[in-house]
Formats: structure tokens, sequence, C-alpha cells
């Protein structure tokens, strides 16, 4: 007769090696290390919380004290190394298997011990994607989160970072796991419950507050007149072109650009209440300005953003907000909503080829995908209509024998050259050398040419969805690249005729007064401009106080 | 730092009369371009001092660019570049030449 409770009882066993060092849920401090002994065993497969923003970081130093002897091969499924302590784990020999998303800050270390063959990846994911498998195969067995506040009960308040917790929480807990909460205080009334207690086992004060990083923050001081340049191109050739009103933009000084010329540049087009009004964004700082001009309707967000936390709070028409008045993100929910329900993902990289394959991957760093792949990527599962995908899927199939659907504006949005003069386009990105040397399946490519609906450069816009052989997408992209050695492989002639045939615009075919083209233009030039047009309510933190 | 000259012929000679224009700043990643009327026998001067040096076939593709887009003649241009992008130098081209034969905004 088989045994169809073996999970359960092995969380009993667990749960009861840990009893010696708790009444009820709340664990001291001082006993994490005993806590995490009793309750984890070798070859486990363990979320460790770490974000993009917030961090379970007491429990990750506590994990990286354990005596390797005694706990060691845990697989780790995390969507974000962050942290020093996510590589030591597996430097002092505590894990030996990664399933993850992103890895910027660490990215370099993750590429030599994988080249020591320190950690084994098993792959490389986007956020939805390892979500997914956390509830098909990659379920965690013992998930070390990160919180706000905690009752004595296990109830957990996230405050605005809620993030990734639920979905992490939520896999383990209904499949027999262990789940153990680091929150900054624990208090007799929760502000509002974010993860029901039943759901989590222990919970254990930090000695000091979870670390947040602000990396949303793009101080507008920072952005070129290049970047406006660029910004009214998007909004006259793209935003105003398909009337794209719901949206995710990418990180970056280029659309900080676009979101702080809203209410200046687009305004005067005439384009309030017609672009711009619902967005799956993070609480970009940079969007103040057009909140406050009336352009954006509502923001659900992935996570939020340190200093913004009054300014949500008083604007709970556009921001999703609990009853007790702060915001609740999560990640895997924005991630569905940027995927399914937006028309248009824009964002930056770092090197494109002439498919329109776009990478962000550079040799020696292997920094992982995050969530860019979700958005920028023509949702195949998706059925409603709107103007902006039904006139993107018209391009694309003008003149074809195809059935009628839509698609996503998938838009790249670079200068032909980065610092250093380092080209942006390439006949060949380096996600090749770095999958031979890490021994990957695939190139890491974060969006691939085939769901890439225009390139936007100083130069002119890429209408991609208009190309119809491969020679007039190579000759589209090397025609807005430039003097980048790619832009100057051109063959002029035919980039002409991309041109006469709106298949290339630039600036000057969509009417652009390069004049304008200035600092002037942005509605905030400094932190201090988003705080003063925050009405006071937007609180930077300090490193971007410099007044 | 690098001087660099170019010349182009066969452009629409402008008003000598016009008001030279001054655009840009001299700062790191910058330029400062002088757009001024010149009896120049129909050329148009271009005169490059330069903090990169070993750029001289992306200016002259830049030029050549600028150029097509505006076929000047009888004209000046001086150019002071610490380090500024291709994209950087055909901005401050294009906004030198608008503001120099003016129009509507």
């Amino acid at each position: 007769m088989r045994d169809w409770n073996v999970q359960a009882r092995n969380r009993q066993a667990r749960l009861a090696r840990a009893a010696a060092l708790t009444k009820g849920k709340v664990v001291d401090a001082a006993n994490i290390d005993a806590l995490l002994e009793a309750v984890l065993e070798p070859g486990d497969r363990v979320c460790l919380e770490g974000n993009n923003q917030k961090q379970a970081d007491f429990l990750a130093r506590a994990l990286v004290a354990l005596d390797p002897e005694k706990i060691h091969d845990l697989h780790m499924v995390q969507s974000v190394l962050a942290l020093p302590e996510h590589i030591d784990v597996f430097e002092r020999g505590i894990a030996s298997k990664l399933d993850f998303s992103f890895s910027g800050p660490q990215a370099g270390r993750l590429a030599k011990l994988v080249g020591a063959n320190q950690i084994k990846i098993g792959a490389i994911h986007t956020y939805l994607e390892l979500f997914g498998r956390y509830f098909v195969d990659l379920t965690p067995r013992v998930s070390l989160v990160c919180a706000q506040a905690a009752d004595r009960q296990g109830n957990l308040y996230t405050g605005p970072n809620t993030e990734d917790t639920p979905i992490i929480v939520e896999a383990t807990a209904f499949k027999s796991g262990v789940v153990i909460a680091q929150v900054n205080e624990i208090v007799d009334k929760l502000p509002r419950v974010d993860i029901p207690g039943d759901w989590v086992d222990f919970v254990v004060q930090s000695p000091k507050p979870h670390f947040i990083e602000p990396l949303f923050t793009r101080d507008p001081a920072q952005i070129s007149e290049i970047q406006v340049l660029m910004a009214m191109m998007a909004i006259k050739g793209i935003y105003a072109e398909y009337g794209v009103n719901r949206l995710n933009h990418g990180i970056g000084f280029d659309t900080a650009a676009i979101e702080l010329i809203l209410p200046t540049y687009a305004e005067s087009l005439g384009l309030k209440g017609k672009i711009c009004q619902h967005w799956a964004l993070n609480p970009h700082p940079a969007l103040i300005p057009a909140i406050e001009a009336g352009f954006v309707e509502s923001v659900h967000c992935f996570g939020s953003e340190l200093g913004m936390e009054a300014y949500i709070r008083a604007r709970p028409d556009v921001f999703f907000t609990g009853a007790d008045g702060s915001m609740r993100s999560n990640r895997a929910m924005c991630q569905a909503a940027g995927h399914y329900a937006c028309d248009m993902f824009i964002g930056s990289t770092l090197q494109v080829d002439l498919a329109g394959n776009s990478s962000t991957a550079t040799l020696g760093r292997i920094a992982g995908f995050g969530g860019a792949p979700n958005m920028g990527a023509d949702a195949r599962g998706r059925r409603h209509a709107s103007p902006a995908w039904l006139k993107a899927g018209r391009e694309a199939r003008q003149g074809r024998n195809l059935i009628p659907r839509g698609q996503k504006l998938v838009v790249q949005m670079v200068e032909t050259f980065r610092e250093h003069m380092q080209p942006a386009f390439v006949e060949k990105l380096d996600a090749w050398e770095l999958a031979e040397a890490a021994n990957m399946d695939l190139p890491p490519v974060m969006i691939y040419g085939e769901d890439v609906s225009h390139i936007l450069t100083e130069e002119g816009i890429a209408n991609l969805l208009l190309c119809r052989t491969d020679e007039e997408r190579e000759q589209a992209i090397r025609g807005v690249a430039g003097y980048t050695p790619v832009g100057l492989g051109r063959d002029k002639a035919m980039v002409e005729n991309l041109r006469d045939r709106g298949i290339i615009r630039r600036p000057e075919d969509l009417g652009i007064d390069k004049r304008q083209a200035t600092r002037d233009l942005l509605a905030a030039r400094s932190v201090k401009d988003l705080v003063r047009a925050s009405g006071g309510l937007y609180d930077p933190p300090k490193r971007f106080r410099n007044w | 730092m690098e001087k660099l000259t170019f010349e182009f012929f066969g452009g629409a000679p402008v008003n000598t009369t016009r008001t030279p224009a001054l655009v840009g700043v001299v700062g790191s990643g910058n330029l400062e371009v002088l757009i001024e009327p010149e009896q120049l026998g129909g050329r148009c001067a271009v005169e490059i001092l330069t903090a990169a040096r070993g750029f001289g076939d992306t200016w002259k593709a830049v030029l050549d660019d600028f150029f097509t887009r505006h076929e000047l003649a009888d004209v000046r241009i001086s150019i002071n570049d610490v380090g500024a992008t291709p994209a950087v130098v055909s901005l401050r081209l294009d906004q030198a030449v608008e503001s120099f034969l003016g129009g509507a905004q």
C-alpha cells in the first residue's frame, strides 16, 4: 500500500525538530542558526527571497553561516541573486544547484563560480516562468521570506513591497513545505494581512530592517538631449501613431525621458487622455509629473520604490492600495498584466543584432533576464482587441494570407553608441560567446527579433512589422544604426526606399523640430523638481538628495 | 587635440546678412557648433577641433549626411568637440542650422 502522505509527515518531522526552539511561531533572532539547521535537510529545494528590491538579508546571512557538513547540496530556486550571500552559499558548499531569473549585481561572481563548477545552473528563467515552475517541478521545500511586520499568529504585513512573497509562500505552504519569515517588527495588530498566518510556520524579528534597493529611481538631471529627442520620437512616432494606452516601460533614462515629457511635449500634441493612461509599472518617481498632469488613470506595480510610499498613499485612485492605505504590489500579477493586458513594452538594451534580437548579456557576466522577456514578447494567448494591438497586427499581416490577429508593440530604444563608443548594433551578439563559455543550451537572448516591432534610435524608427523579407529587416535595422559599423554597412538605396515606404522614419519625417530637443522639455529636471511636483510627498533616498 | 577640415560644394548660398548661430557647450561628451555666413565662393567649410583623436572617418560620415540634409553654401561651421558621440554631433549640427535659418519652432 503506497503512503500518500510522505511530504506532510516529513514536514511534521522538521517542525518537531524545531519545537524546542520556540513557543508558538515567534523565534528569537539568536536561535536562527539552530532553527535553520533543524528545519533544513541536505538536498532541499530552498527559496531564499531575493527580489530585485527587498531582500531577506538576515536569513541569507544565517544560511551562509550554517555548517556545510550538516546542510549541503541545497537547490536554490529564487528570482534574484542580489546580495553577496546569495553567491556565498555556493562558495561555502551549502548549496550546489541554482534556478533563477536575474542576477544583475552578482553576475560576474556567478559566471566565475559556474566556470569553476561550484554552481550548477538548472535554467535561467523569466520571472513568470520561474514562478510557474514553483507550482510544477521546482516547488520549494523550505522558503525563507521577508515581510515588514508579523503578529504572533504568523500573519504577515508586507507593506508596499509585497513583490514575490505571496507566490513563494503559496507554493511552499500548500505542498507541505516550511515557511520562515524575517520581519522588521512583531506587533499585536497588523495594518493589514498580506499573507495569512496559517501559511507561515516561523517568524523572526531581524536585528536590522531588511534591505531595499531603490532600483527604479532615475535622476532627471542625468537625462541627455539625445534621450529627449528619442523620447519625442517615441511619443510622436509610436505612442500617438498607435494610440498606446496600456503599457509597460523598462527601467532606464531613455524611458524616464518619455515619462518626463508627457506633461510637456505629449500635452502640446493634444495627446492627454489618448495615450499612456494605464500602466504595469513600478512607481517610478519620474512618472509623478505625468500623474499630476492628469495623464495617468492607473498604475499596477511589480514592487514599490523607496521614498514613494506617502505619495502613493495620497493617490489611491491611481495605485493599488489596501484598506490601510499603503500599496500592495505583486510581481507575479504585474508580470501577467504586463504580458497579457498591455499593448506595448518599450525598453533599452545593450546589443541588437541584424535580425533584431536584443541582449543584455556580456562576456564574463551571467545576468539573467528578470521580467523584460515577459513584457517584451507578443502574448500569443491574448484574445481581447484594442486599437493599438489591432493596428500592429494589421501592419504585420498586410498582404499576407493570414487570419486576422493583433500583435503587441515591442519597442527597443537604444542610442547607436553606448558609453565609451561601444556600438549597440552588432553583427553577432556577445550572448553567443557567453553561451559557449558557460555551457548554456541557448544564447541568452532577452527579446527575440521576431517579437520586436520597432527599433528606435536617435537616427530614426525602424518599423519591423512592415518588413516583408529578412533582407528588408536587416536594412531597416542598419538604416537606424547610425555611424556604427553595422550602420555604415547599409545599402543606401535600399534604406532610402524603406524610408519612402515609411518603414524607416527620421525625426524630420515625423515633423520633429530638433531645436525643441533640450532638457527644457523635461517636466522635472532634477530630483528636487520631482519632490516639488509631488507636493512634497515624494521623499527620495539620501543618495538622490544632492541639495 | 586633433584638427580636421572638410569642404562641401554644390549647396544653395545663404543670405550673408544672417546672424551667426551658436549652440551647445564645451563640456565632456558635448560640443559647441558655430555657424556663420561668409563669402566662400559657394563652399561650405567645416573646421573641427576635437579632443578624441582618430575618428576622422566618422566625422566625414556624419558631415556627409549633414550636408545631404542641409545643402548649404557660403557658410563656415566651426566645431569645438569634447568627445561627443555622433548622435550628439548630428543633433547639435541640426539644431545650429535650424536656428541659423530660422523658421517656425
